[in-house]
């Protein structure tokens, strides 16, 4: 059976991946976000390559008061909403440790706004008692490092969160799933130093709508994240600290 | 400096210097821009409309032919003009004006360019068409990307009735009997090309094999075939071959095999639309047969009145230098389309893979140079990389009617690239 589909932040590149390939199965969608010309775009790219049904809405993840009127509008066009995907994010820039106005923004996207959105995701689907939740979190969540920690401490509390979500809506049949990927060839890291191993975002996309047929519950992407993010793990915080990371 | 937008909105640029690259197809430095800006456009490549009624379709430029076609094949529409790999954005498409193997009757890509849209140097977006901003428009179809950024484009496809081509092969013993092959009514098709034998010389000098082809209607189709389409396996040169692979005695038997075989095939045949238009594209990075160093490809049309002559001369040339080029490749072009800037004229082009040995190649391809201008032809912008600025003058007697649109719409010719500085095209003529 065919599932509908939220897609949050889904101009993104890993986003409109992901859109693609639950519309190659042949699920209809409904994808959100805050640039309305893009969103028209992808909209009818996806209903031309795949012939399925397609809605857009405007959402902004800070605008935390809208969450619920937005959320009430995808269920008004999809009665039977089956999961959502929560892609949105917002990397900020060196800034964002040194400058309080630019790290609230990253902790205001990537966590308040998610955590505010998540709660009316997880309400609805819990009466339900059925539907999944995937949450695009991030490898730079799991350890602190000076290059990008309010980032990586707003990611990490997403993960603690979802964690936390999958907890509690265990018993009611609904599946949380955290993605962690790791370095994807999109905007947010084109041109950046020092990168390795970078997937497409294509091949995240796929792997993302394949995770749901699988039983996991914290999927690294490319797979073999999850390692190097164990080895980083298990340095000793007094060595971690002299690193330059 | 690269850049890779993935929003519509970021193909504005503020750069002083920048030039659009979508899939980096181009054999010269079209799409090169040392030390300045390149734009990539392989993110902006979403399909946006596509009517199966008339065949109607827009999309945005970064999107390739290899994208399309399983999108418009089965609803029975093809592209009108498509150059020899689908590996190409249809920005590239519209900036280089690419002919096909339909050039004699249907004309360059830009005829069947319904509208583009334009990202201009102040920063707007300007749509221009045969019928609104019109200087603009013929300015931007073979403009090389030195108008604007190209950002969507529509056209309109042609029908088809199955996926299936059916093919002729006839060859021929000379030039001459190329030519009438290529001329002939009665040999004609609505796609023709001709392979020459780059390596007979004396009476067999242009002898090769012209093949014609077209879409299959579906009373010609055999009652067993159906609509969908074959995938052909992808083979893969895996490293690139020692530079003595390719030689005088290695390509002279190859052409003499390849001419008896394929010559030899006198009945037509059905082909797929894949192998029959993109047989390179089967090979990934075939590319790699010429070697480290690579090869030069070299393009040039001939007008009709002088053709023939011309053509001949070339091949003396190269069969004289005993360079031996892999690949000829002959094929009659119909009328000139509006493109200020555009290649095909009627007449006779001819497009040789030259591997690059030592630079005893370049005096070669000037000498060639000076042959298609007492000719009155042209050399193809999009696959070439050494012509000179004078040359380029000479070849296109529209520029100074294109470097008007081009101050007006670019007057700080922000839009620029290697090529452009080569052959000084833009800023002060």
């Amino acid at each position: 059976m065919s599932h509908s589909v939220l897609i949050l932040g889904a101009t993104s590149a890993i986003a409109s991946a992901t859109a693609a390939a639950f519309a190659a199965r042949g699920d209809a969608l409904f994808l959100a976000s805050r640039d309305e010309d893009d969103l028209r775009r992808i909209a009818a790219d996806l209903r031309l390559r795949y012939g399925v049904e397609v809605h857009q809405g405007l959402f902004d993840a800070e605008a935390t008061d809208s969450h619920e009127t937005f959320f009430n509008s995808v269920i008004a066009a999809f009665p039977n909403l089956s999961g959502v995907v929560l892609a949105f994010g917002y990397l900020g820039d060196q800034q964002a440790s040194r400058d309080f106005k630019v790290g609230a923004k990253v902790i205001a996207t990537n966590f308040t706004g998610a955590a505010s959105m998540l709660s009316h995701c997880a309400n609805y689907f819990e009466t339900l008692q059925r539907g999944f939740i995937i949450g695009i979190s991030s490898v730079a969540g799991d350890r602190g490092r000076q290059s990008n920690y309010v980032y990586g401490a707003a990611k990490g509390a997403l993960s603690l969160y979802l964690q936390g979500l999958r907890n509690r809506l265990q018993a009611s049949g609904v599946r949380v799933i955290t993605i962690k990927p790791g370095f994807v060839d999109t905007a947010m890291t084109y041109g950046m130093p020092g990168l390795f191993l970078v997937a497409s975002p294509q091949s995240i996309g796929v792997r993302i709508v394949a995770a749901l047929d699988k039983s996991a519950d914290v999927v690294y992407l490319p797979w073999f994240w999850r390692y190097i993010m164990l080895i980083i793990k298990l340095i000793p915080e007094p060595i971690f600290k002299r690193m330059k990371l | 400096m690269l850049e890779r937008p993935e929003r519509y909105a970021d193909l504005r640029s503020d750069a002083d210097s920048v030039i659009a690259r979508g899939q980096g197809r181009s054999y010269g430095d079209a799409a090169l821009n040392e030390n300045r800006l390149v734009l990539l456009t392989e993110r902006i490549n979403r399909m946006l409309e596509f009517d199966p009624v008339n065949g109607r379709m827009r999309a945005e430029a970064g999107m390739t032919l290899a994208e399309i076609l399983p999108l418009i094949v089965p609803k029975g529409w093809f592209l009108p003009v498509t150059p020899g790999t689908k590996f190409v954005s249809l920005g590239g498409c519209v900036a280089a004006d690419v002919h096909g193997k339909n050039h004699h009757r249907d004309g360059s890509f830009g005829n069947h360019v319904v509208a583009l849209e334009l990202f201009v140097s102040d920063g707007s977006r300007v749509t221009c068409s045969p019928s609104e901003n019109v200087d603009l428009f013929w300015a931007t179809i073979g403009g090389m990307g030195l108008t604007g950024i190209i950002g969507e484009v529509t056209i309109q496809l042609i029908p088809i009735q199955s996926t299936y081509m059916m093919v002729r092969n006839q060859s021929a013993d000379n030039l001459e009997q190329l030519f009438q092959l290529l001329q002939n009514p009665v040999s004609d098709d609505c796609y023709t090309v001709a392979w020459i034998d780059s390596m007979a010389s004396g009476a067999q000098l242009g002898r090769g094999i012209a093949m014609g082809g077209h879409h299959v209607e579906m009373e010609e189709l055999p009652g067993n075939f159906h609509r969908s389409v074959k995938t052909e396996r992808k083979r893969s040169i895996p490293f690139d071959f020692p530079g003595w692979a390719l030689n005088s005695l290695s390509i002279s038997a190859f052409n003499s095999r390849y001419f008896h075989r394929e010559g030899g095939r006198r009945h037509p045949f059905l082909s797929g639309y894949d192998s029959y238009f993109y047989p390179l594209d089967a090979v990934a990075n075939w590319n790699r047969m010429y070697g480290k160093r690579g090869f030069v490809q070299y393009q040039c049309v001939i007008p009709d009145a002088s053709s023939f002559e011309g053509i001949l001369k070339l091949l003396e040339e190269l069969s004289n230098s005993r360079r031996p080029s892999f690949l000829a490749v002959l094929k009659r072009l119909g009328a000139q389309g509006r493109g200020m800037l555009s290649f095909p004229m009627a007449g006779y082009t001819l497009a040789l893979d030259l591997p690059l040995r030592d630079q005893g190649l370049f005096a070669l391809l000037n000498k060639l140079d000076e042959i298609v201008l007492q000719h009155g032809g042209r050399v193809y912008l999009a696959k070439d990389a050494r012509l000179s600025a004078d040359s380029f003058r000479a070849m296109y007697p529209r520029y100074a009617e294109w470097l008007n649109v081009k101050n007006e719409v670019d007057p700080q010719n922000r839009f620029s690239s290697s090529m452009s500085r080569r052959l000084r095209i833009g800023g002060s003529a």
